[in-house]
């Protein structure tokens, strides 16, 4: 079986999450779909460290970031595929 | 002790108490209100702060005692100090506690805890400091407890039945590895043994902000979900009465952020999946409050810092905690053994002396949660049959008071 560099739990999720130490921008990354066990490969833009997520698809400001097939949070700063997605792009819908 | 597949063509519909008699046992031990524990502790408790030197004191004279030195009990009132009292009873009551010295500064409310741990039927006698002194009190306590230790440790384990046990669990500097495999884990574990029997508990209250929808559907029924519901709106209030930010680097902590959670419904799903996909949580619990509706999982108000939640759940009586971290939280309980568990391949390897299984394996696709729920179970029945925990052998034993308000 290929490295697996990040893993998406749901098929309606636009983030996973990295799950090896040292991916590189530039870097193919091949994803686990856990949800129907599927494969999909995107490329890294930014040195995402391990545990932290990558966009599946390009953000805008405002959107919905799914996870776990649910509202995780909304996008305050765009993030293409590719892309680091944290606490400097996202926050919290709640409090 | 290991578990073992129900053999095929057996018949799937069994009593809870045949199939638990066909599959799991540990050795614990029997107390006098019928309860099991996995540990036999003599226990010098305080009521109150003013008593921490005292029970320490005893503790340091009678070796294999063990002082739970807190910060409160004085000038408390209301729901505060009944929380206060149910939480000293309580652990004092856990069956893994076999004897209980209680020292006080005044006789009063010392008494107050003396009897209520004594309806559980085992050992215990109080001590007050005023009109005696510190001494006078160690000596008297010390002649009492060398006493209730040596015969503590004449008893012996019995072999007990999955049905007997209460687990509790939470999870601590959580990162995205805990929702993708550590917290997953656990719930593989609870949907194994809740047909068994076992009485199980999950918290959290405010670690449930994005996800409580989810959880109140995995009520029992709609009243269950509807006393979930008042429980945490009641704490929401609570945080948007204090809160001067969106409470991010408090919850999600500085570290869950580190190890990549960015938002608190984030964090909540992830620590939503300790309660697995199909167990049904039967009651909602008042902190450190003990389950009354038999076996099944139970949900318990408690703020989602480990040492209060654990201290809280342990008070309620349950005997062993399952606990699920990503960026290494310590934490342990002076009576409750705290197992660890995680999957981030990082945290396993810099700091294996936390560790009690390493689950990382299901990132790296090498294990799938089936296998993981059954390494749990074994780590959990080995740690009951008297397995240290790593958090014990480090001499982790982190008792501390949920407190509701100022004291007066």
């Amino acid at each position: 079986m290929p490295t697996t560099h990040f893993i998406v739990h749901d098929k309606a999720d636009n983030v996973g999450v990295v799950v090896v130490e040292d991916v590189k921008p530039g870097q193919k990354l091949t994803g686990w779909v856990m949800e129907g066990d599927g494969t999909i490969v995107v490329k890294a833009l930014d040195a995402v460290p391990l545990g932290h997520k990558i966009a599946l698809r390009d953000l805008k400001k405002g959107d919905t970031v799914f996870k776990y097939g649910h509202d995780i949070g909304k996008v305050v700063d765009p993030a293409g595929k590719g892309r680091h997605v944290h606490v400097h792009n996202i926050k919290t819908k709640r409090w | 002790m290991a578990v073992t597949k129900r053999k095929a063509g057996a018949p799937a519909i069994v009593s809870r108490r045949a199939r638990s008699r066909d599959r799991i046992r540990f050795m614990g031990y029997r107390r006098a209100n019928g309860r099991v524990g996995v540990r036999n502790h003599v226990i010098i408790l305080p009521l109150d702060d003013l008593s921490n030197a005292a029970c320490e004191a005893v503790a340091n004279n009678i070796k294999g005692t063990l002082a739970l030195p807190h910060a409160y009990g004085r000038l408390q009132f209301g729901e505060d100090l009944a929380l206060h009292f149910r939480t000293l009873i309580g652990t004092g009551t856990n069956p893994n506690v076999a004897a209980v010295i209680v020292i006080g500064i005044e006789p009063g409310w010392t008494g107050r805890v003396v009897e209520g741990i004594a309806k559980s039927g085992k050992p215990v006698a109080g001590f007050a400091i005023e009109g005696h002194g510190d001494l006078k009190v160690i000596e008297m306590a010390s002649r009492r407890a060398q006493q209730f230790l040596m015969d503590a440790t004449e008893l012996q384990r019995e072999e007990c039945w999955m049905d007997e046990l209460w687990v509790s669990t939470k999870c601590g500097e959580s990162d995205t590895t805990s929702g993708l495999a550590s917290c997953p884990t656990v719930g593989n574990l609870i949907d194994k043994i809740d047909p068994m029997g076992a009485t199980t508990c999950f918290g959290e209250t405010t670690e449930l902000t994005g996800a409580e929808v989810e959880c109140a559907k995995r009520a029992l029924d709609k009243d269950v979900a509807a006393k979930f519901m008042a429980v945490f709106n009641a704490y929401q209030d609570v945080v948007n009465r204090h809160k001067t930010n969106d409470l991010s680097e408090s919850q999600p902590t500085k570290g869950n952020i580190a190890g990549g959670l960015s938002t608190i419904e984030e964090k909540a799903f992830g620590n939503f999946q300790k309660i697995g996909h199909r167990t049904k949580y039967v009651d909602v619990l008042a902190p450190a409050e003990e389950p009354r509706k038999g076996s099944g999982l139970y949900f318990m108000d408690t703020s989602s810092a480990a040492a209060e939640c654990v201290t809280l759940q342990a008070a309620a009586g349950f005997v062993v905690h399952l606990f699920p971290t990503g960026q290494g939280n310590v934490i342990g309980n002076p009576i409750e053994p705290v197992i660890k568990l995680t999957a981030n391949p990082k945290t396993a390897r810099l700091m294996p002396e936390h560790i009690d299984l390493d689950v990382s394996g299901i990132l790296r696709r090498e294990m799938n949660l089936d296998q993981a729920g059954d390494a749990l179970i074994d780590i959990m029945v080995r740690t009951c049959n008297g397995r240290l925990t790593c958090a014990e052998a480090l001499g982790h034993r982190e008792f501390v008071m949920t407190k509701l308000y100022q004291s007066a």
